[in-house]
């Protein structure tokens, strides 16, 4: 990968690579645990990602998010499926090329407290990477002149540089998260929650950032959130998960608009909507029954216990994972269902 | 012992916690900042406050003052905190421990390192009951379960003997809101509680409140940037910006009709009709540094109403209507906008 040895990042949308997507996840299952206590938190999960672009990660929490996102960065290996970056297997990779990958990859972490080295400063933080990967930002001045522009970026001051973590409200350490994880120009930046902690001008000015960089340089995004504006905003592919299993994909108006599966739905139709003066909202489909146990999941569609479309087949035969219908574009829009919603329908 | 306290005559008129021009300030190495300045608010019993402000704008410090738990390098240097009528901050250590759980409690911002990584939690949760309560290691235990269960943790009896390093983000999140309501108290600050769970985990944390709100007559500060949860959750709202209360009122009130430049800034930024690909709106410019403050309106550098007086004089809160205030000299512009 010579492309990696540069200080600009990887190929753009147009690069030599264009038809093969940046990042191909086959069947990755993840188990924790053992006998009893075995807790399957990724259970045959397929994702790709196209070059320069956003791909939304959106479910229940506990539903595997951040595991997957781990096994992305490389930092857990998955028990079986195969990830794919660039065409290569990152867990094959050794030494100089495990090293070369890594620049290209980033992640910024959901929990910005417990991620950020308390004995760092801001600076320390978001130059560290360099230490490694040397000849990204060489020499000290080029160096400073970088973590300036990284801070501003981020809405940060050239003065918070020699701050603390301790000495930083929730939003600010989320945000040197985010500056430090774009320090090394990566290709792919893998966020979870990155701006869950910001006030809405302020998550408006990161995600316009990010929003940026993506046009200009061609960065890929997987991104994690609970916010669905925020998602439905940043992102061309939402893929929805639960319980360990990708249940819905497709492009972010389609998965929007109609969604197919019984769990987006009615999770689109929780999402809080503000209301300025008051109104009634939108009609919300309460889920029944308790999310069901990672230990013990349901036999068939792990969805039935609490859906309200379940029937008898659900309980004896795991939905097929056969695309179910296409975008006008073409585009797949896949539901792991046996019956799901026409496009269209209303609920049940 | 909260439960048995037969109701006084001041009951029905002392708010369960009354903020009173409170300021706190920082010791940093370029001299003493002041990050909270002469805050003020209070709430009812069963009412919720709703706190809201820009990143950075004080609001984490402000709680960790009602609840005494301030980092070392900021104190309180002004104002009162009264908790059903008594000053806090003029409390022995031991006076406010006994506070803490069954009158005053708090769900911290950080979830995982408010959390002991080397206890199980279902240790942690049941603590409460152990000191406050005298109950029994494994009295202590069930009624751990039972509030894993109220905060939707699968498998509780099982998973009470897990890490918090074992849990997802959002659970870990939910274990604290278990923690912090354990002993049903008087006062709950909730510091983005659910910053980090989907719409229905989420939907169902409110309803909990919501529940011990009503159970308990429960007085709830909420700290939260999202807008959608204030609207459908509290009763009032107080803006903050720089460390000052900018404006206040009832959220219906203040949501339809903001008094506040920085309010209505903060309202236009919802994504409602994004475009994807097209910018988001945000308020442009940042907020003042701490060590830097303007001795005007702290909103002047980035208000689009601002003109000379904004430069010369700090404006005060003044009524803006039925129960509300704003602290801008010109707010009465905005109606008309
Ligand atoms: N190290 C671990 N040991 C045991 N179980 C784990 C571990 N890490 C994660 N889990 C479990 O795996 C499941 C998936 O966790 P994960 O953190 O991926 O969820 P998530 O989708 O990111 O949730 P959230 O939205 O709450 O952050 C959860 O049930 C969690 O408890
Ligand atoms: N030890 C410290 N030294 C210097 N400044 C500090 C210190 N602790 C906090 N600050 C500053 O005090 C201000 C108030 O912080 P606080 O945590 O109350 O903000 P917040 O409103 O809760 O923000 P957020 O929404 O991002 O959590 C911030 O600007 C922060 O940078
Ligand atoms: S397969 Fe059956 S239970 Fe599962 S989501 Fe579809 S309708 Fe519901
Ligand atoms: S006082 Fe002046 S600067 Fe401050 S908010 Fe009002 S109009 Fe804007
Ligand atoms: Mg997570
Ligand atoms: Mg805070």
């Amino acid at each position: 990968m010579p492309e990696s040895a540069t200080t600009t990042p990887g190929p753009a949308a147009e690069g030599p690579r264009e038809d093969t997507p940046l990042l191909e996840v086959r069947g990755v299952t993840k188990a924790f645990g053992s006998g009893r206590r075995r807790l399957t938190a990724l259970d045959g999960v397929d994702i790709e990602v196209g070059r320069g672009t956003t791909l939304g990660l959106v479910g229940e929490s506990g539903c595997g998010k951040s595991t997957l996102a781990r096994v992305l960065l490389g930092l857990e290996r998955p028990d079986a499926g195969t990830v794919r970056f660039d065409g290569t297997d990152p867990f094959a990779l050794r030494g100089k090329e495990l090293l070369a990958w890594r620049r290209r990859v980033q992640m910024v972490f959901q929990d910005p407290f417990a991620s950020l080295n308390a004995r760092m400063s801001a600076a320390d933080l978001i130059g560290e990477p360099w230490r490694t990967h040397r000849d990204v930002v060489p020499g000290a001045g080029a160096r400073e002149k970088r973590i300036r522009e990284l801070l501003d970026l981020v809405g940060l001051r050239a003065g918070d540089a020699h701050r603390y973590p301790n000495e930083f409200s929730g939003g600010q350490r989320q945000r040197i998260g985010i500056a430090r994880a774009l320090a090394l120009d990566p290709d792919l930046v893998v966020c979870d929650e990155p701006v869950s902690a910001l006030d809405l001008s302020v998550q408006a000015q990161v995600l316009n950032v990010l929003s940026d960089l993506r046009t200009r340089l061609g960065v890929t995004y997987v991104f994690i959130s609970h916010d669905l504006s925020v998602v439905r905003h940043i992102s061309d592919r939402v893929t929805v998960m639960y319980l360990g299993k990708v249940v819905e994909h497709g492009e972010t108006d389609e998965v929007f608009e109609t969604p197919r599966h019984p769990y987006t739905a009615a999770l689109m139709s929780a999402a809080p909507v503000l209301h300025p003066g008051g109104g009634s909202r939108r009609e919300e489909i309460q889920l029944r029954g308790e999310i069901p146990s990672p230990f013990d999941i349901p036999s068939g569609c792990r969805f039935r216990t609490r859906c309200p479309r379940a029937e008898e087949q659900c309980a004896s035969e795991a939905p097929p994972a056969a695309a179910r219908g296409t975008a006008d574009g073409g585009e797949p829009h896949t539901a792991l269902c046996h019956f799901p919603l026409a496009a269209g329908s209303s609920w049940a | 012992m909260t439960t048995t306290s037969p109701p006084t005559r001041s009951d029905a008129d002392t708010p369960a916690l009354d903020v009173e021009g409170l300021c706190v300030e920082l010791s940093t190495p370029s001299g003493t900042v002041r990050a909270v300045d002469g805050v003020s608010f209070s709430v009812r019993r069963g009412r919720t406050l709703a706190l809201l402000g820009e990143s950075g704008c004080g609001k984490s410090m402000t709680a960790l003052s009602v609840v005494g738990l301030l980092d070392p390098a900021a104190a309180v240097t002004g104002g009162a905190v009264r908790v059903r009528g008594d000053d806090t901050l003029r409390m022995s250590p031991a006076q406010r421990r006994r506070l803490a759980g069954p009158v005053l409690s708090i769900v911290f911002q950080d979830a995982l390192t408010a959390l002991n990584p080397v206890q199980p939690v279902g240790r942690q949760i049941g603590e409460p009951f152990r000191i406050h309560r005298r109950l029994s290691r494994r009295q202590a235990r069930e009624k751990a379960i039972e509030l894993m269960t109220r905060v939707g943790i699968p498998e509780p009896r099982q998973r009470a003997r897990s890490y918090p390093h074992q849990f997802s983000g959002g659970m870990r999140q939910r274990l604290l809101i278990a923690m912090a309501v354990a002993l049903a108290p008087d006062v709950l600050i909730a510091d983005e509680p659910t910053t980090a769970l989907d719409v229905t985990v989420q939907a169902q944390i409110m309803r909990l409140l919501r529940d011990l709100q009503d159970e308990r007559d429960m007085a709830v500060v909420l700290i939260t940037h999202d807008l959608a949860v204030v609207a459908q959750r509290a009763d009032d709202v107080v803006v903050m910006y720089a460390g000052t209360v900018v404006e206040n009122g009832p959220v219906r009130d203040v949501f339809a009709a903001p008094r506040h430049p920085y309010t209505r800034g903060l309202l236009d930024s919802v994504p409602e009709d994004s475009v994807r690909g097209r910018p988001l709106p945000a308020v442009p410019g940042s907020p003042p540094e701490l060590s830097a403050v303007p001795a005007g309106c702290v909103f002047q550098a980035r208000c689009p109403l601002v003109r000379e007086r904004c430069v010369r004089e700090r404006p005060v809160p003044r009524p803006a209507g039925e129960g509300r205030s704003a602290a801008c000299h010109f707010s009465e512009e905005l109606d008309r906008a």
